[in-house]
């Protein structure tokens, strides 16, 4: 279990109803479409993988809304979270699980290989690591070209004890490149629990290692990771160099949809997360203390649903891929 | 023209290309102030700094993921990996990654990222700085791989690596560094195409395809067997990916016979590409089988007589004409 007595405490954060709403909203998202991905898997519509980000929604919500359009996002197999919070179009990536022509990578990819570089999402990879280094390269692309962009690399717990993370985070701080390391530490790679991978299970204060910034934060609580990201942010972009991000969260679905979910972890443990939801908690959070009411809520519970109906119907509706297509763009000439 | 060696002449190609395109920048091993192992960038470090002309850790892996994602971002990098035997390292980045984000960003991203590296077996290298590798790299989809046997072919494949926005090997052979040869004046900006042979010599009797080193070491054989009368065609591929079997068809169609020397391995290798594919397209045309000649497909051994032993010979190529020629 994460230790919450680490997890520094951001409230610094200024941020009006409009904005607080749309964090909302983002997560919202997310969740329902998810939520209609998995109903879409058990029905057989989705023909291959499916790893929903169901319970971590405040993280890739929480950074990307820090994030300007032309910054970079490299991603996980579990990012349909951060190819939403990005601004990929839900219909896009509802579209690219039912492998149809309309898909954010024209149905050559799934849930595994989002992208959409015109949004700044740079894909999502089915390798661990990968991606650390990436997001590195565009440091340092962003770092030659001097442009002040940003580029932020999601992984989970199970990359840190990967080499690409050794590698990649100590380029980036030699270099200060404009980076920002965002581990999503959910306890468990696939099924493998944190603890029986690391003997030092606090993520963030490997940052020191590599003499750059780190920070632990509630990854449930998106107005820490949303504060944190900002600080990270602003330190990339004024060439301060990298930072490593620890959002502690936690998966509520199995690791991928249709996997037996048991054996590693127990349902008490599942249940206690559920109840701290990071929706909810925001929801409850904006309540209590007036900024919303009920009726706001409801209006935008009813905007998402019509728009992950509306990704769905286009999905369903969608043509699959020219078979003729299935050796285009191996080459930039075709 | 100037008679530059293939070192200077590949320098002067790549020195070319950082002056055109600012976004040209090198990562390696000393290839900063240093100027590489093997000279490849003596020189620049002065012209560009060090964000150009990157040292980095010994983290082949690291550097060349990180090389990927500039190149996805408007960048277009060239790793120095000194010895392509360091490669080995990267290989998860390259084939699952490196080689396959055009595609699977359904050509929205390009790749313009240059891998060059010495390889080749000689001058008792030993096992983990003597290998050849090309025959994988043209096995996936997504690479490019350049062998430059000249040092005019040395500057401009490398001028077109640097230009083109797909993943290009750029191998130098480590015997043919110090080899000279005519080279255009600077301001020809001559680009060698990928995918175009080169007839290195013409002839009648028998057509052989040679690769990287190979090419010398046929000529000279060819020149020998010139004397008894045997009239050799000697086809240059400069490039395995894409390879080109049209210009090998069209000699093989002229002399009915042909032999591939390769120093690398003959199993899965470039040379079984070449005869499959001149098989199919050309069977009626052959007036013999098709032959190989190929280094031994071993580890490299360190030893002087244990490393002669692997490869083709001047005398051993000559000998395989002959055979082939009298089948």
């Amino acid at each position: 279990m994460h230790a919450a007595a680490e997890v520094a405490d951001h409230t610094g954060l200024e941020l009006d109803k409009n904005r607080l709403l749309a964090l909302y909203r983002e997560m919202l998202l997310i969740r329902r479409t998810e939520e209609q991905l998995a109903r879409s898997y058990q029905k057989g519509d989705i023909p291959g993988a499916c790893h929903t980000y169901v319970g971590q929604e405040a993280v890739a919500v929480g950074v990307c809304a820090r994030l300007r359009r032309d910054d970079v996002v490299f991603s996980t197999h579990r990012g349909h979270g951060h190819a939403l919070a990005k601004g990929v179009p839900p219909r896009e990536v509802m579209a690219e699980l039912f492998g149809r022509a309309t898909g954010c990578s024209r149905g050559r990819g799934g849930s595994m290989h989002l992208f959409s570089p015109e949004v700044g999402l740079m894909g999502t990879t089915g390798i661990v690591g990968p991606n650390i280094l990436q997001a590195t390269g565009a440091g340092y692309s962003f770092r030659l070209l001097k442009n002040a962009r940003v580029s932020v690399g999601f992984f989970g717990d199970g990359a840190v004890n990967n080499g690409a993370f050794h590698e990649g985070l100590n380029l980036a701080a030699i270099w200060d490149l404009p980076v920002l390391y965002v581990c999503e530490n959910n306890l468990y790679a696939t099924e493998v629990a944190f603890g029986a991978a690391t003997r030092n299970t606090d993520v963030a204060e490997r940052a020191r290692g590599y003499g750059m910034a780190g920070v632990a934060v509630d990854g449930n609580d998106v107005l820490a990771v949303a504060a944190a990201a900002e600080e990270a942010v602003r330190r990339a972009r004024a060439g301060d160099g990298p930072t490593l991000l620890e959002c502690r969260t936690y998966r509520t679905r199995p690791h991928a949809e249709g996997m037996r979910d048991g054996g590693y972890r127990t349902p008490a443990e599942v249940d206690d997360w559920k109840r701290r939801d990071p929706i909810a908690a925001l929801r409850a959070r904006l309540l209590g203390s007036g900024t919303a009411d009920e009726e706001e809520f409801a209006a935008v519970d009813a905007e998402i649903t019509a728009i992950v109906a509306d990704a769905l119907r286009f999905a369903t509706d969608s043509p699959y891929p020219d078979p003729a297509t299935a050796t285009a763009h191996i080459y930039s000439d075709g | 023209m100037r008679e530059l060696s293939f070192t200077v002449a590949a320098r002067e190609g790549l020195a070319e290309e950082m002056a055109r395109d600012e976004t040209v920048f090198v990562v390696g091993e000393g290839i900063g102030e240093r100027g590489g192992n093997f000279n490849t960038t003596v020189g620049l470090y002065e012209l560009y700094g060090p964000e150009r002309l990157r040292d980095t850790p010994i983290v082949e892996r690291g550097f060349v993921g990180m090389c990927t994602g500039a190149a996805m971002t408007g960048t277009r990098p060239v790793v120095d990996f000194m010895f392509l035997d360091f490669i080995l390292d990267a290989m998860g980045e390259l084939i699952n990654q490196t080689a396959k984000i055009q595609y699977m960003s359904s050509g929205r991203l390009t790749m313009p990222i240059v891998l060059r590296g010495c390889i080749g077996i000689g001058g008792a290298s030993a096992t983990h700085h003597s290998g050849n590798y090309y025959p994988i790299f043209a096995h996936l989809p997504g690479f490019r791989v350049a062998l430059p046997s000249t040092p005019r072919d040395a500057k401009g494949l490398l001028k077109t690596a640097i230009r083109s926005d797909d993943p290009v090997l750029f191998l130098e052979h480590k015997s043919l560094l110090n080899t000279k040869g005519p080279v255009p004046d600077a301001d020809a900006d001559e680009l060698i195409p990928f995918g175009r042979a080169a007839v290195r010599r013409a002839g009648g009797d028998v057509t052989v395809v040679a690769l990287c080193l190979m090419v010398n070491r046929t000529l000279e054989a060819a020149a020998d067997l010139a004397h008894d009368g045997i009239a050799v065609e000697v086809i240059d591929p400069r490039t395995v990916a894409p390879l080109d079997v049209d210009t090998i068809l069209e000699s093989v169609r002229k002399t009915g016979r042909l032999l591939i020397v390769d120093e690398d391995f003959a199993p899965a290798g470039i040379g079984a590409e070449i005869s499959a594919q001149v098989t199919e397209r050309a069977f009626d045309e052959l007036d013999a089988p098709i032959r190989r000649l190929n280094g031994l497909q071993t580890p490299v051994p360190y030893s002087p007589p244990l490393e002669a032993a692997l490869v083709p010979t001047r005398e051993r190529i000559a000998a395989a004409i002959r055979d082939l020629v009298a089948e």
